[in-house]
């Protein structure tokens, strides 16, 4: 009973002075708006940019990598143990392109718990044919189902699905970099000629387009046992292990763990992509300083307005008090007031925020870069809206404390006997 | 009996802009349902002795009890509940809550009081308004009413809580003769009807000649009472 009339006190106050109050809410509504376009936009196109590498990108990449033996055999011997021995160039070894014992590590990765998929791919060289022009490339074999479950790799075909290669041993995702050069259609078939001299030829099922050029120049896809019969190899042969984890986290030391175990070279998300947690971090580092700011600024008209409205109210604060609110009754008044603002002001502010977002989220955006990007990226996570909420209340709270604690120390003998 | 209101020794000074002492050593009593007003020439400090009673000014030495309760020392927010529930105020101005309907101005302190339902609080104000004649205005903003019927809203929220006593700071100093005398004679009503305790500070010797009781003062000492 005693806190409502508080309120209505509020309220009234406000409603006696609607362009102030409706200025000051305002004020807070731009703060709060453009917080939440800023924020979805930046968020979206962030989570634009880091797809285009992180979501393609395994958590985990096993491979087999050409390197010199740690352990030179004289090292081995126990003539030599205590002597200093000098190797001069010392050269790589010859060793198998694939992962030796591929179906064991495969099978205890899908047992891990933390493990979300695995898969096995099949890299190859070649040369991609037309007439007397040989052009250099990459073929990868790939298990299409898991591919497209775990890397979203449907989402950079155009022109065809990836189903077409699953069902076609002989097709290949040629990348649209190198169709262009090689002025290429879908249904037509490419000869490659494969690292051992021999030539196949696959037919085109559809076109790859990352929005990395250089990799769309080289790179095309197919089935992981086309792949290795263009290698000549058995079904035995795979080159890299993709893995990918429920918890990103988890990427480094499992990493570790599987290069300890199978002694195995293996590379982590982080470590290869560092530069993306950068980016990320700075974009939301300015979104934030941005709406800070303008949130600062209509706490300021907030300010403003309630220390106006306590000199024109001296003489109700003293009344109130001398019937018999406390201080802190008073005090609260004012705080409801600035809250009051806040609310109005915020919540029109989300909704403003939501609007824009929309708007932006069905302009047409057209990219190169990610073709199956139609409109702008725009992230409308409740968490943001949240966020904003909160920023409000806690702006217009300490924007209205200063002047309601000056309300509140009002001395009402001073005002009553003054005039 | 005890006595309603008991002031001791009460001391007070003002220190800007020099040392002055405005109340020297003030005693008095007042009996349930006096009414009592308190003379003086100007600056002789009757306002202040009356705003220490209203427990507002709490700048001073020695005691004073309301109802047997000691006053001095409690926190502020102790004396606003007194102040709420104990005590009504009437001022030489005509203060209302403009943006409020002059019902509302007189719920106003019931409903911080809140003992009672809003239908209770709403029910005793307008019968508040009814005893002192001016229920056809309830509904009206409070600054859309004259000075006098001002000053009888004003009354009529002193009175909401049942108070204790109702202090009053020269209630008809800012109201033309005619206003004068009628609220005069509600506080004559008052004590008479209803058994009111009155204290009124007032430079009207009229006015002071009809109440029951007239301290007068003078630099800052009780000279009769």
């Amino acid at each position: 009973m005693a806190k409502s009339i508080l309120f209505e006190i509020a309220k009234t106050h406000l409603w006696a002075r609607k362009k102030q109050s409706s200025i000051a809410a305002l004020g807070v509504t731009f703060g709060i708006g453009t917080f939440i376009i800023l924020v979805s936009f930046m968020t979206g196109l962030n989570g634009l940019l880091d797809g285009l590498i992180l979501n393609r990108t395994p958590h985990i990449r096993i491979y087999n990598e050409v390197q010199p033996s740690k352990e030179q055999p004289i090292e081995l011997s126990d003539q030599y143990k205590n002597s200093m021995n000098v190797i001069h160039s010392i050269k790589p070894k010859k060793s198998q392109a694939s992962i030796l014992n591929n179906k064991g590590i495969i099978n205890a990765l899908k047992s891990d718990k933390r493990v979300k998929g695995v898969t096995p791919q099949v890299s190859t060289r070649v040369f991609y044919q037309s007439g007397s022009v040989l052009l250099n490339g990459n073929l990868i074999g790939i298990d299409v189902i898991e591919e497209t479950r775990l890397y979203n790799f449907k989402q950079y075909i155009v022109n065809g699905s990836p189903l077409e290669l699953k069902s076609n041993d002989n097709g290949v995702i040629l990348g649209i970099g190198i169709a262009q050069k090689l002025s290429l259609k879908k249904g037509d078939y490419v000869p490659m000629v494969t690292p051992s001299g021999g030539t196949v030829r696959l037919k085109i099922v559809g076109f790859f387009q990352s929005g990395l050029a250089d990799i769309d120049k080289l790179q095309s896809y197919t089935n992981i046992k086309t792949a290795q019969k263009v290698a000549g190899e058995t079904s035995n042969y795979v080159t890299d292990i993709s893995v990918k984890l429920f918890d990103i986290e988890k990427a480094k030391p499992m990493t570790d763990e599987i290069v300890h175990n199978n002694h195995i070279n293996a590379v982590d998300i982080k470590t290869a992509n560092a530069q993306f947690e950068t980016g990320t971090s700075i974009r939301n580092l300015i979104t934030y300083a941005v709406s800070i700011t303008l949130l600062i600024v209509a706490g300021f008209g907030i300010y403003n307005i309630l220390n106006m409205m306590i000199y024109e109210k001296m003489n109700d604060i003293a009344i109130l008090k001398a019937t018999g609110f406390s201080g802190g009754d008073v005090m609260r008044i004012f705080i409801y007031e600035a809250l009051l603002i806040g609310i109005v002001g915020g919540s029109l502010g989300l909704l403003l925020g939501l609007g824009v977002s929309y708007l932006i989220s069905i302009s047409p955006f057209e990219t190169q870069a990610i073709p199956t990007v139609k409109t702008f990226p725009v992230n409308f996570d409740g968490l943001y809206y949240v966020i904003g909420a909160i920023f409000a209340l806690i702006t217009t709270f300490f924007a209205g404390f200063l002047p309601a604690r000056k309300a509140s120390k009002i001395d009402p003998v001073e005002i009553l006997r003054g005039q | 009996m005890n006595p309603l209101i008991k002031v001791s020794n009460v001391n007070k000074h003002f220190h800007d802009p020099v040392d002055i002492q405005v109340l020297k050593n003030i005693s008095l009593e007042m009996e349930k349902g006096e009414f009592v007003s308190i003379m003086g020439k100007s600056g002789c400090g009757k306002s202040t002795l009356l705003y220490i009673l209203s427990t507002m000014d709490t700048d001073y030495t020695g005691e004073i009890f309301l109802n047997n309760e000691r006053l001095s020392g409690l926190t502020p927010n102790q004396l606003a509940v007194i102040r709420n529930e104990h005590i009504g105020f009437v001022f030489q101005f005509h203060y209302l809550l403009p943006e409020f309907s002059v019902l509302e101005n007189v719920m106003m302190p019931a409903l911080k009081l809140g003992r009672k339902t809003r239908e209770e609080i709403e029910h005793n104000a307008i019968e508040k308004l009814k005893l002192l004649d001016i229920a056809d205005q309830a509904l009206k903003m409070a600054s859309r009413i004259s000075g006098g019927q001002k000053q009888r809203v004003a009354i009529a929220r002193a009175l909401i809580n049942n108070p204790s006593i109702i202090m009053g700071d020269e209630p008809t100093g800012n109201l033309d003769s005619k206003n004068a005398l009628l609220v005069f004679d509600i506080f004559k009503q008052l004590t008479n009807e209803f058994n009111t305790s009155l204290l009124i500070v007032t430079h009207d010797p009229d006015f002071a000649a009809k109440t029951d009781r007239i301290i007068e003062m003078a630099d800052g000492e009780i000279i009769s009472k």
